[in-house]
């Protein structure tokens, strides 16, 4: 593992809206030309454009009130850069790893000589800015989600740093998974993780991104992550969100499939204050395949607000979404899905599913499927129920015996398993149930 | 005694009476069967003693070794030692059958003490090889996409794994192949012994060619009108029902 011991740049606790801290950022980043146009452009959209109100129809239902991105620094590198180090690690095996905490790169772990030999690149953003402007140019901040939050993605590209950059070539296939960490660490923390992923004409890859938080203070992260899956590729991307009870965070995750790709996206989300997490598909390539699969515990005044699309423009694919949500206390979770098909993609398959599990009557889950179908020939669905642990379920669990509390535990595990099944990876599928019924564990009853 | 011993029970569903004055004993070390046509009240009995809160009992007891079971939780009553193989198991997605069955173990242990689980396989897998159950079952989720003699032989499993004192087979065989019937049959068979008491109910005569019950009890508009040994169900399956309705209308007019 290479630690990153480069001088920490020069914005100690300085407000996010300045101008003068982006300013200052801008002043740090490496010296891209085309990078510093971008993020100039990012900046006077960020500010052109007004705080959501929740009665514009992407924003239907969400608490917008409370969403101040006032009183956001950014950080110098964290001083607990070891322990935030020795706590990345969550898988053992994997093909590169690379981890930021605060915005800034901490560690990298390069990726084998093999694989380099076959022209996999596994970079750091400012890396990449570097040795592959060309490839940023062509990918990066290509597309965005068109669910809302333009405001929040703007001012996450303007201050882009830390990002993980990875190129798969034409048939190379990578078996272990890419891994990244991005830690809000220090009070008042702002961070704008960034993914980018580009699999070429029928090579495999995995990558998981970890958003955690090294402490119990406020932060705000407003990250992005685009999936690019060429012709015959296959990408399965998972992110893992933990953050402290005090972040908020807004997610944009645009994914695009060529010709007979595979995609397949998982998304965990149990951490924040109020996550927003919007999920993009956009179908171009005839005969792909994409799999969206969310799994949401939601407790305490929690509140997830859930966004997705699934745009066929190509015929033969197939779509299918699948969102879960246990709530307990007076969470709230919002799960918006829209399954657009375009007039030229005929045989379509679509579906959207959205199930939620209400663990108190006082917790709140709002279900908004939608479709809009051009074409004539196509099977879409949507559905959604919300409901309590069912109780000819719990009746037999208890009719063996096991105890009321353990029994709704189990189920609601149980619950959670159709996704975490899809987890093609057996340390992670674990990592994932840990990680789950720690929340549980912890929770104030 | 030594029995599950159950007085005058009356059972409601929905405020109707379905039980009325039931009573029977099934003593431990004893195979006794419950038939009657449908709509008698069997199931009701199933469920009610296993604590459905759907099933209100308004009056009498269910004594098992002298305990009542009267206003237990059901988890309560399974942990005392009464297990139901259901007529129509759940289906439990996500939770895997020997995830399941190892939390009812672990429940019936003292408390800071905790399963082997080496121990545990080996037993589960004799079990589940006894009962030709695919190995591959522990993994799959309880009861979920399983045809209904995989549900029913995934029940003998259970009350095989729980060992019960007293179990109570509701309609474990409708809906069974025969071949499915002599593997479940087999493992009812095995457990029968001192250290069990069974009730078997029944609608059909069928099972009772491979398990013979001490005792054969028909039960008629919630309650047993008829007492008899095994030569009881071949007389009902060769006249049929009727015949009873028939010696009770003529009984009480």
């Amino acid at each position: 593992m290479h630690q990153d011991t480069s001088s920490a740049p020069t914005t100690t606790q300085v407000d996010i809206l300045s101008g003068d801290t982006f300013q200052k950022h801008q002043a740090s980043m490496p010296s891209n030309a085309w990078m510093q146009a971008q993020q100039a452009a990012a900046w006077n959209t960020f500010k052109s454009l007004p705080m959501p109100k929740r009665t514009e129809e992407r924003w239907r239902f969400a608490q917008t009130v409370g969403l101040s991105l006032e009183g956001y620094t950014l950080q110098d590198k964290p001083a607990d850069a070891e322990a935030i180090l020795a706590q990345s690690a969550h898988l053992e095996d994997y093909a590169g790893r690379l981890i930021f905490a605060d915005g800034h790169l901490l560690a990298k772990d390069a990726i084998s000589e093999e694989l380099a030999a076959q022209g996999v690149l596994w970079l750091s953003l400012e890396e990449a800015l570097h040795s592959k402007p060309e490839l940023l140019e062509r990918y990066l901040f290509s597309l965005s989600t068109q669910l809302g939050s333009d405001k929040f993605e703007a001012l996450g590209r303007a201050y882009a740093r830390a990002g993980s950059i990875l190129y798969v070539p034409k048939d190379v296939q990578v078996k272990s998974p890419f891994v990244a960490y991005h830690w809000a660490s220090q009070e008042g923390a702002s961070i704008f993780p960034q993914t980018l992923i580009i699999a070429e004409t029928t090579s495999q890859v995995s990558l998981v991104d970890f958003y955690l938080s090294a402490s119990g203070a406020p932060a705000l992260a407003c990250g992005s992550s685009h999936v690019h899956a060429g012709p015959g590729a296959k990408v399965f991307r998972k992110s893992i969100q933990n953050w402290s009870r005090k972040t908020h965070s807004f997610q944009s995750d645009t994914h695009t499939t060529e010709r007979d790709a595979e995609l397949y996206s998982l998304a965990v989300h149990l951490g924040g204050e109020y996550a927003r997490f919007e999920n993009d598909v956009e179908i171009t390539g005839a005969g792909s395949h994409a799999k969206l699969y969310s799994l949401t515990v939601a407790d305490d005044k929690q509140m997830f607000d859930q966004r997705s699309l699934q745009r066929h423009q190509a015929p033969n694919a197939t779509s299918d979404l699948l969102y879960k949500n246990a709530l307990c206390d007076t969470a709230k979770t919002i799960f918006s899905g829209m399954i657009c098909v375009g007039k030229q993609a005929q045989q379509t398959d679509a579906y959207q599913t959205n199930r939620n599990l209400l663990l108190n009557p006082s917790a709140e889950a709002i279900s908004l499927p939608g479709l809009e179908i051009e074409a004539n020939d196509v099977k879409c669905s949507h559905g959604s129920t919300s409901g309590q642990i069912d109780e000819s379920e719990l009746f037999y669990m208890l009719a063996r015996g096991i105890p009321k509390p353990v029994a709704q535990k189990l189920l609601t595990f149980g619950f959670f398993e159709e996704v975490i099944a899809k987890v093609d990876d057996p340390a992670l599928a674990d990592n994932l149930r840990l990680m789950v019924e720690e929340k549980f564990a912890t929770r104030e009853h | 005694m030594n029995a599950l011993n159950i007085q005058d029970l009356n059972v409601n569903i929905e405020g109707k009476p379905i039980l009325k004055n039931f009573s029977l004993t099934v003593p431990k070390g004893e195979v006794h069967a419950l038939m009657g046509p449908n709509g008698t009240g069997k199931s009701t009995l199933a469920k009610a003693l296993a604590g459905h809160e759907a099933y209100e009992i308004t009056g009498g007891k269910a004594l098992l070794d002298g305990a009542d079971l009267v206003g237990l939780e059901p988890d309560e009553i399974a942990r005392a030692g009464l297990f139901m193989a259901f007529q129509y198991p759940s289906e439990i997605p996500g939770v895997s059958i020997a995830n399941f069955i190892r939390a009812a173990i672990q429940a019936r242990l003292p408390e800071g003490e905790n399963l082997q689980a080496t121990a545990y396989y080996k037993e589960l897998y004799d079990k589940m090889d006894a009962l030709a159950i695919d190995r591959k079952f522990t993994s799959r989720a309880v009861n979920e996409g399983f045809s209904g003699g995989e549900k029913k032989r995934c029940e003998i499993l259970q009350m095989m794994m729980l060992k019960p004192a007293y179990a109570i087979l509701d309609e474990t065989d409708s809906g069974l192949d025969i071949d499915a019937l002599k593997i479940v049959s087999q493992g009812v068979n095995a457990m029968r012994g001192p250290d069990m008491g069974t009730l078997i109910i029944t609608h059909y005569q069928r099972l009772l060619n491979y398990i013979q019950p001490d005792k054969v009890h028909v039960m008629w508009d919630g309650r047993i009108v008829r007492s008899g040994g095994k030569e009881l169900a071949l007389e009902l399956e060769e006249k049929g029902y009727d015949w009873v309705k028939e010696e009770l209308a003529a009984a009480t007019a």
